[in-house]
């Protein structure tokens, strides 16, 4: 609309005057019809926290991990990975499109574990992305290209955020199915199902392969196999995205355990990782994109058609946080470490949970939190409605996302007490 | 039955092929002139002796971790590679109407750059926008610009192969006769791949069209420093253009300048009318962002950003910059002063006129199979050839080679 509107101020004056005319498009910009951009509703959060003066401010938005103090933390097992690399003394030439060998190879096997046969037979290709987001968008751009089914692809409700973007961004048209109850905090299975079994044949079906963001509610092993079953019934292709393997429950193989189970079920499954989380290589983009194939031939084009994708994008990726990744993966010191880094780090999300509903019980609350305890990973469906959320943040400085999601990873045992008086005063 | 039976084949990438060729052709006396890559004197990649130094003050730095970084980068990354190309006195960066976007290498940002073109450039998702790229341009100019959504891009006139050199009069043609609003792809300096750049007189030339006819421009610029050894020289187009008004976009990469290819450090410098349009224009990159790569990779840039603001290390860098024009400069003249000795048929000059990392040599299509079936010499179909891939021990075969397939081809 400005845009119109400043060409008619241009016209009128090109009519009094032809050079003034041709002076104020110049003078003009070719963005003047450009809107301001929506605040981003995560960032925001950060922005308002970093602005609050109150000693106590809690920032619970941000899904990045942090250890006791409230620090992020640098794994000993990356620093140590790092020193590693630092001697080896490489050079910096250009990794191939489809990203480090040693690193897709170590991180199919994490996925899938060492022994399974889609590695075996060749059927499974991995290419290195630029991280979870990286790696989704690849994929929905390669679904986009070749996926002859429906363009619709079904996301949980909720989902992460940023997933409805990127497949859009693609091409691909977004649907959801049931999956939280509000009610229960909890997995709502039967509308899951419900829904699941109306989806139409060949359409993508998005599973969040555990500690579900945001919800944290994941499915138990018994309902997975039903959701399994009907998937195969609608047969629908099946898309993961795991970007918390071994930060869930704290065990790597437990947590992987519904995407091993599918591919055991014939599901030829499309895969998302992100080892930001779990490696706390964040900022270095690490990640990978899988394809199960029916073979290794299959394997073989679609590899290629990965690489026509991903050319235009940027290239090839960024070495060194695959680089880290694959010495950890590779070196069996590093990787015990790094097991026991992930174990700790889950222990740590698991124990704040639990002194979070200890603490609510202390304040006196006679609400029911189970629910803080019965989700899984980094984040935590609170319950709390919009307008608690705004009190939590205007009375007690605590900030996190309006639909009540918290990041358990930035609570401590020095705050802990101070949340649980925050949500108690805002819910009694 | 599987989804992606219908999934065919796709080509090889043609200069990872021929690299994938080279390494497996087992002739002892075999040269890669193929990759854009640098080489030292005995052939082998060169990590720069400040990258190393900073490397080593990176990891010994606790205070450091591995957070993301904001959407748009490291931001003195963005601010010190933006000043790179613009001077660090640039009346628009002291306008505030600069900005930029920390992106995967120059692919990244001429990526970034051509998406917001696409959704926000001459109206509002105007796919049939015509993006101009130079005939002949680095091969995947097109695919960026047509991956963004761009239905129509097209040459123009650039090199003039019957000269040697360019076709400006074809040049300033097209720039005459482009429907209004065209975007153009313009090499900052180093042309990939036939190394032959405008002189100023000409890009003024150029520029003037451009501005009376409204036509956008989009430099990219990954031989900041590399074409003459001085980093100034070589953003001269680019500062030019600036000084003239233009709004523009500028993809930078520091893959070689710095040597660090493989860390994807790229930076989208955004020229804008004023600081509100450069306000909102970035608020827009970083949705485009967020749904393709949500933050940059934050090694390489902090490697950019601590060399480009510490002046001692700021004047180890320009050295080893200038140490691999130079060598890349030796080896021009050696090879045109080979040549010449041997008596080759045809002029040589382009060898020393020309550029940059490459040289256009003039080579046909069956003169390249020769090389590559015969001599074992690999070099894009084209004739191109990366003159970092010669060295003092193989320049003689390269030129002897040269020399063969000439006369007899």
């Amino acid at each position: 609309m400005a845009l119109l509107k400043s060409n008619k101020v241009i016209y009128c004056l090109g009519n009094i005057s032809p050079s003034l005319g041709v002076l104020s498009i110049r003078n003009s910009s070719w963005w003047g019809g450009v809107q301001m951009g929506p605040p981003d509703p995560i960032l925001g959060v950060s922005e308002a926290f970093k602005k609050d003066s109150n000693p106590k401010k809690m920032n619970l938005g941000v899904g990045a991990y942090r250890d006791d103090q409230g620090k992020p933390f640098v794994l000993s097992c990356v620093r140590k990975a790092e020193a590693i690399i630092t001697t080896k003394q490489m050079d910096k030439e250009y990794l191939g499109i489809g990203g480090l060998g040693e690193f897709t190879k170590s991180c199919a096997q994490l996925a899938f574990g060492n022994d399974n046969e889609v590695l075996k037979s060749g059927r499974n290709i991995t290419v290195q992305t630029i991280s979870g987001t990286g790696s989704l968008r690849i994929g929905a751009n390669f679904l986009s290209r070749f996926h002859g089914g429906p363009r619709d692809v079904y996301l949980p409700k909720p989902s992460w955020g940023n997933h409805t973007p990127i497949f859009r961004d693609a091409g691909m048209q977004l649907k959801a199915y049931r999956y939280y109850d509000p009610s229960t905090c909890g997995f709502d299975f039967t509308g899951a199902l419900d829904d699941i079994s109306k989806i139409p044949e060949q359409s993508v079906i998005m599973l969040h392969a555990c500690a579900h963001n945001p919800t944290g509610v994941d499915p138990r092993p018994e309902q997975w196999k039903e959701i399994s079953d009907i998937v195969k019934k609608r047969n629908l292709l099946v898309f993961f995205d795991m970007a918390y393997q071994g930060f869930a429950s704290g065990d790597i193989d437990r947590d992987a355990w519904a995407v091993r189970y599918f591919i055991e079920q014939g599901h030829n499954i499309l895969l998302s990782q992100s080892f930001a989380k779990n490696m706390g290589l964040y900022g270095e983009r690490v990640g990978g994109f899988s394809v199960v194939c029916k073979d290794a031939e299959e394997a073989k084009r679609v590899e290629s058609q990965l690489k026509i994708l991903i050319r235009p994008i940027y290239s090839n990726p960024p070495m060194n946080g695959a680089r880290i990744a694959a010495t950890i993966l590779h070196t069996p010191e590093l990787y015990s470490i790094w097991l026991g880094e992930v174990k700790e780090m889950a222990e740590r999300i698991i124990k704040m949970r639990e002194m979070l509903v200890a603490g609510l019980k202390k304040e006196g609350s006679s609400q029911n939190w189970q629910h803080v305890i019965d989700q899984i990973g980094m984040f935590c469906f609170t319950g709390l409605k919009p307008e608690q959320v705004e009190r939590l943040t205007k009375e007690f400085s605590v900030y996190m996302t309006k639909d009540g999601r918290i990041s358990m990873a930035g609570v401590t045992s020095g705050n802990v007490g101070y949340l649980a008086q925050g949500i108690h005063a805002v819910t009694k | 039955m599987s989804v992606f039976c219908e999934v065919s084949q796709a080509a090889p990438v043609a200069v990872f092929k021929l690299s994938q060729d080279f390494n497996n052709d087992q002739f002892p006396n075999k040269v890669n002139l193929g990759v854009g890559a640098y080489r030292t004197d005995e052939g082998k990649p060169w990590v720069l002796p400040v990258v190393k130094k900073v490397e080593k003050i990176i990891v010994h730095d606790d205070s450091l971790n591995h957070e993301y970084l904001p959407i748009l980068g490291l931001p003195e990354f963005r601010s010190s590679a933006s000043k790179i190309a613009l001077g660090d006195d640039s009346p628009a960066i002291q306008e505030n109407r600069v900005g930029a976007v920390q992106c995967l290498g120059g692919t990244g940002a001429l990526k970034m750059g051509a998406e917001f073109l696409r959704r926000f450039y001459n109206g509002n998702n105007n796919t049939k926008t015509p993006v101009y790229v130079s005939a002949p341009t680095w091969e995947n100019h097109n695919a960026v610009f047509a991956s963004a959504g761009f239905d129509d891009v097209r040459p123009y006139k650039y090199w003039d192969a019957e000269n040697r050199g360019l076709d400006l009069a074809g040049f300033l043609g097209d720039l005459e006769s482009c429907p209004a609003h065209s975007i153009f792809v313009l090499h900052a300096c180093a042309h990939n791949p036939t190394g032959t750049d405008p002189t100023q007189d000409q890009w003024q030339q150029i520029a003037e069209v451009m501005m009376r006819r409204n036509l956008f421009v989009f430099f990219d610029s990954a031989y900041q420093g590399f074409a003459s050894g001085n980093l100034d020289k070589d953003a001269w187009a680019i500062r030019y253009f600036v000084s003239m008004g233009f709004e523009m976009f500028c993809a930078q990469s520091f893959s070689k300048n710095f040597g660090l290819y493989n860390e994807r450090v790229g930076n989208l410098t955004i020229v804008a009318r004023d600081a509100d349009n450069l306000k909102r224009v970035l608020s827009q990159m970083e949705k485009i962002v967020r749904t393709t790569w949500s933050n940059p990779p934050s090694q390489g840039a902090r490697i950019v950003a601590v060399t480009l603001t510490s002046p001692e290390l700021f004047s180890e860098w320009k050295e080893n910059v200038k140490t691999m024009a130079d060598r890349v400069l030796l080896m021009r003249a050696q090879l045109k002063a080979k040549l010449q000795a041997l008596g080759t048929p045809g002029t040589w000059d382009h060898i020393t006129e020309q550029i940059g990392m490459f040289s256009f040599t003039g080579l046909n299509s069956k003169q390249v199979e020769y090389m590559v079936k015969e001599r074992h010499i690999y070099l894009m179909a084209s004739g191109r050839i990366n003159m970092c891939g010669l060295t003092s021990k193989n320049i003689d075969y390269v030129a002897e080679s040269i020399h063969a397939t000439v006369t007899s081809v």
